[in-house]
């Protein structure tokens, strides 16, 4: 495998995506690199840099730093500027060269507490890895960290008001997974919000755009979690271990693929208020696993191949959606990380540009970022679906609202039969 | 306005000194560091895109790679522009040298054309794991006889150490001039990201001069970038391409002259002068007359600029008088001679935004100290300056109401003091010598009079980088 790229682009990495998924929570993130890593993040994957002042920042890491292990300068330099700013936590991720030194991020973060009394977080990223695998690492950090279970005077009342109440107490739930990276800042997580409340349910946390750390750490009083990409699989993965919380994973694209993804919603979330209230152990291991709405089950309608090129659980939806709706063969191509048992058996692992093009070859139409035009066979068609973490900010205006506009997309790129 | 996202969290004071009590070069002690949201100045993408015809192609993790390839996409040129990433596993099996050969190799036979030049920039990575980048030029120099490849770098860890990254890239620009006859009618200018314009003083002594004048900018094929070798004389005026500039003499043998771009006409004049002196010497030993029309060009130019820079001052600090005006440091290599002269002149400037002081810029933080102790000095990638644009922020009523309240000359400034009045420069935008004085005083007009929005433009990167589309 020769890694190149001979004329697209690359995804952001994973540092990228500790500050992405970390951006609204009112903590300081530091990227421990020479320089670079933050000019390319706050220019090329946060839209919210000239309007929200959250505090990333680099540690400016220098040879000789690097040569000798000279901890103790980033040590000083992070108690110092959180002793003049105040952040609600630290995090600190790395990058190539402190991953070729062995930096030890989790000491250092200790170190940095003990220091500054303020929570600190260390992220082992490498700089090597896309974004899903940073992000994914933070929210997860975050559950582990500042969720804790609900108080025992909420847990009275709830059992209480489900026990007691002639309607359905709605079921609450979590968003994971958020990061402008895959949703970029348009309406999406809006529409996925009123998505959530317009089938009754109540909005929990959302985890990591538009609610504050304060309302993350009531995270744990919601039945189930929602999760919308990849980033969010760590962080589920902590809700259950932590709080046996369970979580479907999806997207609500199009009428049928909603109506699937509700029921599932509702059934695992019924499951959890059984679990909760009854405190029968035994229905636990009912919740180990994580539910996957159905895939591309029907029978296909036509010959027609439609590829998806891009995050996982983003492209799933939008094949599954695509197939349900007009009856076509779908195919993803995640060129991110994606653990194992989310895509479909035929679906496929293709991090670089050498694995994408041959599956590319009986694709009839090709729905990816623009910036993967150049490798897409010419008899395709092409409809571009722009990704912030592929392409930043050069698209950020054409990037739709999938959740609310599904159908005149459809219609606008002539996908519907 | 920034919207706060922790209400606890915040700076009280904006940080800064006044230059009677910053320490030079470094005012500041260094630590976390912050990135404003002004992005106009050149990265190495849009430096090495000024060789016509040549491709990029960089070696490194996806991080390092985002910030170059998204360069690229923006500028348009993702056509001469390619990637080989680093995985992890790489590091662990030590198999670098093969992963850049094989990953070149594999990108030259994808191109629908074989380009004539390729720079392949190595990282960090390779510095710290001792890959051995002879073994890899030497193989890739077989397999392709027809290509001329460069060594480039993008290892920011090494910017304190030896040349700075910027210099260093400034001077891979020239390492592909193959030697030629050189003509003592050619000269180059070297080392500008920005073409220097027609109307600046040193354009129009060369031209007067009857020279041939050769600037990477201009050059529209690669065969026309070679041509650039037969100057006789190389002449840089931003100090960052001076190492480029003597490396270039050592190879092909001509004259390197660096020149100071000055706000101070004395100073002007004596870079003329020197400039003059070295003209003669290289372009004019053998024809008779040249000289004299050099001398009389040289004449005109200073008496016209001096005249010029007189009626400029008088009309610029009539229409914004007392109006506060603040520099940063993008906008040319010396802020603070700029500073000094508009001070000199009566101008009101009351900031300076630089991290370091410039080598360049000594003899004028000297005289600052001395005559205006009170300029104050800021910085720009201190951790706290996260929160200055939201400390020097007014509502929109009120900047309406107040017209011009800040004058920002470069983009850096404009965007910590909020304001749309600013000059919209950088590098020292391609003008030189009276040139470069009058010319920011007609901008700075421009800006008082006319808002740009700010918010917009600072954030396009490599201001003026549609030069290397071709």
């Amino acid at each position: 495998m020769k890694q190149t790229a001979s004329v697209i682009s690359t995804y952001s990495a994973d540092v990228m995506g500790v500050c992405s998924a970390l951006y609204e929570l009112g903590g300081m993130t530091v990227m421990h690199d020479a320089s670079g890593c933050n000019s390319t993040y706050t220019t090329h994957d946060e839209p919210r840099w000239f309007d929200m002042d959250s505090m990333v920042y680099i540690s400016g890491l220098s040879e000789m730093e690097a040569i000798m292990g000279d901890d103790d300068k980033l040590i000083e330099d992070i108690c110092e500027a959180a002793s003049d700013l105040h952040p609600k936590f630290i995090a600190l991720a790395g990058s190539p060269v402190s991953a070729m030194t062995g930096f030890d991020y989790e000491a250092v973060a200790g170190v940095i507490e003990s220091r500054t009394g303020i929570p600190a977080l260390g992220f082992p990223t490498t700089g090597m890895n896309t974004y899903i695998h940073g992000a994914s690492m933070a929210l997860e950090g975050i559950v582990s960290r500042f969720i804790d279970d609900p108080s025992d005077e909420w847990i009275e009342e709830k059992l209480h008001t489900v026990r007691t109440s002639d309607e359905e107490v709605p079921y609450r739930v979590n968003l994971l997974g958020l990061t402008p990276l895959d949703f970029s800042v348009n309406s999406t997580v809006d529409s996925l919000t009123k998505w959530l409340e317009d089938r009754g349910f109540e909005v929990g946390a959302r985890l990591a755009m538009g609610s504050s750390l304060e309302e993350i750490g009531r995270a744990s009083e919601s039945e189930v979690n929602l999760i919308v990409s990849a980033a969010g699989l760590g962080a589920a993965r902590m809700m259950y271990r932590k709080f046996a919380i369970p979580g479907v994973i999806g997207l609500p694209v199009g009428a049928k693929q909603s109506d699937l993804l509700e029921d599932a919603l509702r059934r695992t979330a019924s499951e959890y208020r059984t679990f909760r209230t009854s405190g029968e152990v035994f229905e636990r291991s009912g919740l180990t696993r994580i539910k996957i709405h159905p895939n591309d089950l029907d029978p296909a309608r036509d010959e027609e191949l439609v590829a998806v090129i891009g995050e996982g659980i983003t492209s799933l939806s939008v094949a599954n959606a695509i197939r349900f709706e007009t009856g076509r063969r779908t195919r993803v191509l995640c060129a991110t990380e994606c653990p194992d048992n989310i895509l479909r058996p035929w679906d496929c692992m293709t991090p670089d540009e050498d694995d994408i093009v041959p599956k590319l070859s009986d694709a009839t139409v090709v729905i990816a970022d623009p910036l993967y035009k150049p490798i897409c066979p010419p008899h395709a068609k092409f409809i571009e679906l722009p990704h912030e973490a592929f392409s930043g900010r050069i698209y950020r205006k054409d990037i739709p609202d999938l959740i609310r506009d599904f159908d005149s997309w459809t219609e606008a790129n002539g996908i519907r039969l | 306005m920034l919207k706060k996202l922790n209400e606890d969290a915040g700076h009280k004071d904006i940080p800064g000194i006044r230059i009677a009590d910053a320490d030079f070069p470094a005012p500041f002690r260094s630590g976390l560091e912050y990135s404003s949201p002004a992005r106009g100045t050149w990265n190495i993408v849009h430096t090495g895109m000024l060789i016509p015809e040549a491709h990029e192609i960089y070696v490194c993790g996806a991080g390092c790679l985002r910030g170059v390839v998204l360069t690229a996409a923006e500028m348009g040129t993702m056509d001469r522009f390619s990637t080989v990433a680093i995985r992890e596993n790489n590091l662990l099996d030590g198999d670098m040298e093969d992963l850049i050969i094989e990953g070149v190799s594999d990108i030259l036979g994808k191109l629908p054309k074989r380009p004539p030049a390729v720079l392949v920039y190595t990282s960090c990575i390779h510095h710290f794991t001792g890959t051995d980048l002879d073994v890899v030029y030497d193989r890739l120099a077989e397999r392709f006889p027809d290509v001329d490849f460069i060594d480039c770098y993008m290892n920011p860890i090494m910017r304190k150490s030896g040349l700075t990254p910027d210099q260093l890239m400034r001077s891979r620009l020239y390492m592909l001039l193959h030697e030629r006859p050189q003509s003592d009618n050619a000269v180059a200018i070297i080392g500008n990201d920005l073409p220097t314009l027609e109307d600046s003083d040193l354009m129009r002594l060369l031209r007067a001069s009857g020279l041939r004048i050769h600037e990477i900018t201009s050059c529209r094929t690669y065969e026309e970038y070679q041509e650039m070798a037969e100057s006789v004389l190389y002449i840089s005026y931003n100090p960052d391409a001076a190492p480029g500039g003597d490396m270039l003499s050592e190879r092909l043998g001509g004259r390197h002259h660096f020149m100071k771009l000055s706000f101070d006409m004395d100073e002007i004049d004596e870079e003329f002068d020197r400039l003059a002196e070295v003209i003669a010497e290289k372009c004019f030993s053998e024809k008779e007359g040249a000289e004299e029309k050099l001398i009389e060009a040289l004449s005109v130019i200073r008496s016209e600029g001096r005249n010029e820079v007189s009626d400029a001052v008088s009309e610029t600090l009539g229409l914004i008088g007392d109006t506060p005006v603040v520099i940063d440091y993008t906008y040319c290599p010396r802020p603070l001679g700029l500073a000094r002269m508009l001070l000199d002149n009566g101008f009101n400037v009351t900031k300076v935004y630089a991290d370091s002081l410039p080598a360049a810029d000594r003899p004028s933080y000297e005289y600052l100290r001395e005559n205006y102790p009170d300029l104050m000095i800021h910085p720009t990638v201190h951790a706290s300056m996260r929160f200055a644009s939201t400390e020097n922020s007014i509502s929109d009523a009120e900047e309406a109401a107040s017209g011009c309240r800040v004058l920002a000359i470069g983009q850096k400034a404009a965007y910590f003091e909020n304001t749309d009045h600013f000059v919209n420069v950088v590098e020292g935008g391609g003008m030189i010598g009276y040139n470069a004085i009058t010319g920011v005083l007609r901008l700075m007009r421009e800006a008082y009079n006319t808002e740009k929005p700010m918010k917009e433009l600072v954030q396009i990167k490599g201001l003026g980088c549609e030069v290397c589309v071709r």
